[in-house]
């Protein structure tokens, strides 16, 4: 047994370079995604409408813990190769990130009147050009509170990939802890660290609703 | 793929499935009545006990729910207090849906225009016969979709319980997992049972809310 030092905390704050490569990586790939789950939910072809929506909800329904052991686990088994832990856990952190954005994403765009469409095709515009410079804009301001809240969602669940091995700050705690048996320091700090990330984010997502609040 | 080693199982997924019910339930009830308490405060008066409950808040809603267990489980009890797994996630969860509920029942609460008070008060109500008849039904309505999406969320979330050995149905899988290393068809079919329940959650919400909430809005 040793006692908490300045390595323990230099070994932590190392540990969240992956906690943040994770959060990249889920918004790199899902962002995307999202966008074409939104787009699809909201298009005007009925049979888009209801497979985006069932995968929207699948992906909710299920628990994000559930989402990486099977891409861990179940589908390199299933599969019959062997997939490194990042690919595993990037594919269940998008589809995660993708379901969760496209839902906010399409409530965005549904918030936007039917008339401002219309009154985009009586100046002559393209679907597209309605989209892009009438829709989308208005629409990204409604959903950006949403969005910035569920950055946070998203960073508190990259703590989830500790379970499977993946040595990011959760798991840095859990081996900093065991190493030093300073469960409570260990654990405050790993708490405060995560804090210190997502304490400015609520905050922010909170200043962007108040001031879209008092715009309409 | 082959789904038949896992029958032999199914007495453990359906007692899995009740412990994970069970939690569900337990945290509900204990974090809606945190939230209740907690709103009171924030609408109340007394200042320290408004930051306190705001500390509380933005402490349980900016940590992540796994963190929060572990503390419950491995540093509690240093302090002398040693709970059982099933408890320690009861605690951490209700603690956890709390924060959350804080937040969506003063937002309800906050929702009904002050005038509609106004307006009860001249008619000559109670205090009670105000909050009962006017704020209450209206506030009620406003919450319910964010209360049951987050009852949900907590459904799902009760999974990490499994990580403190509680008996529940993503413990079950584990077990099940070591058993007959059939990964892929365990977790495909504990996503299932997780996706059926939640379903289920959500359209028996969906149903109560139709007939609890009936009257027309304004507009």
């Amino acid at each position: 047994m040793r006692s908490f030092s300045l390595i323990d905390l230099v070994s932590l704050v190392e540990a969240l370079r992956w906690t943040v490569a994770l959060v990249v990586l889920a918004l790199g790939f899902g962002v995307p995604l999202a966008l074409g789950l939104a787009m699809g939910r909201i298009s005007r072809f009925v049979g888009l409408r209801w497979t985006m929506a069932a995968c929207i909800q699948i992906i909710q329904s299920v628990p994000l813990l559930g989402l990486l052991f099977f891409f861990y686990f179940g589908m390199p088994m299933f599969l019959g190769i062997q997939v490194p832990a990042i690919i595993a856990v990037t594919v269940a952190y998008t589809l995660y990130t993708a379901a969760f954005l496209g839902e906010i994403w399409r409530g965005g765009l549904e918030a936007v009147k039917q008339a401002q469409w219309e009154a985009g095709s009586c100046l002559g515009l393209s679907a597209w050009q309605q989209f892009r410079h009438i829709i989308a804009p208005q629409a990204l301001r409604l959903s950006l509170p949403p969005t910035v809240g569920f950055l946070v969602q998203l960073i508190k669940g990259t703590s989830l990939a500790s379970i499977i091995g993946f040595v990011e700050l959760a798991r840095a705690g859990q081996v900093v802890s065991a190493a030093t048996f300073q469960p409570l320091l260990t654990y405050a700090l790993v708490a405060a660290i995560y804090f210190a990330l997502c304490l400015p984010l609520t905050l922010w997502s909170r200043s962007l609703e108040a001031r879209l609040d008092g715009s309409r | 793929m082959n789904f038949l080693p896992l029958w032999r199982y199914q007495n453990q997924l359906i007692d899995g499935a009740i412990v994970t019910l069970e939690l569900t339930v337990i945290s509900a009830v204990c974090g809606l009545l945190i939230g209740v308490a907690g709103a009171v405060a924030l609408n109340g008066h007394i200042t320290p006990l408004r930051w306190l409950v705001r500390g509380y808040i933005e402490l349980f809603r900016n940590t992540p729910s796994l963190i929060q267990l572990f503390i419950v489980f491995f540093v509690l009890p240093n302090f002398g207090l040693k709970l059982p797994a099933f408890e320690a996630a009861s605690v951490a969860l209700s603690l956890y849906f709390g924060a959350y509920s804080v937040e969506i029942i003063r937002a309800g609460l906050d929702s009904i225009p002050r005038n509609q008070v106004e307006a009860g008060q001249c008619l000559g109500l109670s205090g009670w016969q105000v909050f009962r008849h006017i704020v209450l039904p209206p506030a009620l309505r406003n919450a319910y979709p964010a209360v049951t999406s987050q009852f949900v969320l907590l459904l799902l979330g009760t999974s990490l319980a499994s990580q403190v050995a509680t008996d529940e149905l993503f413990h079950v899988a584990g077990f099940i997992e070591s058993r007959t290393y059939r990964s892929f068809e365990v977790y495909a079919v504990i996503c299932v049972v997780y996706f059926a329940m939640a379903m289920s959650f959500k359209a028996l919400f969906a149903i109560i809310g139709a007939a609890a909430f009936r009257w027309p809005r304004r507009r």
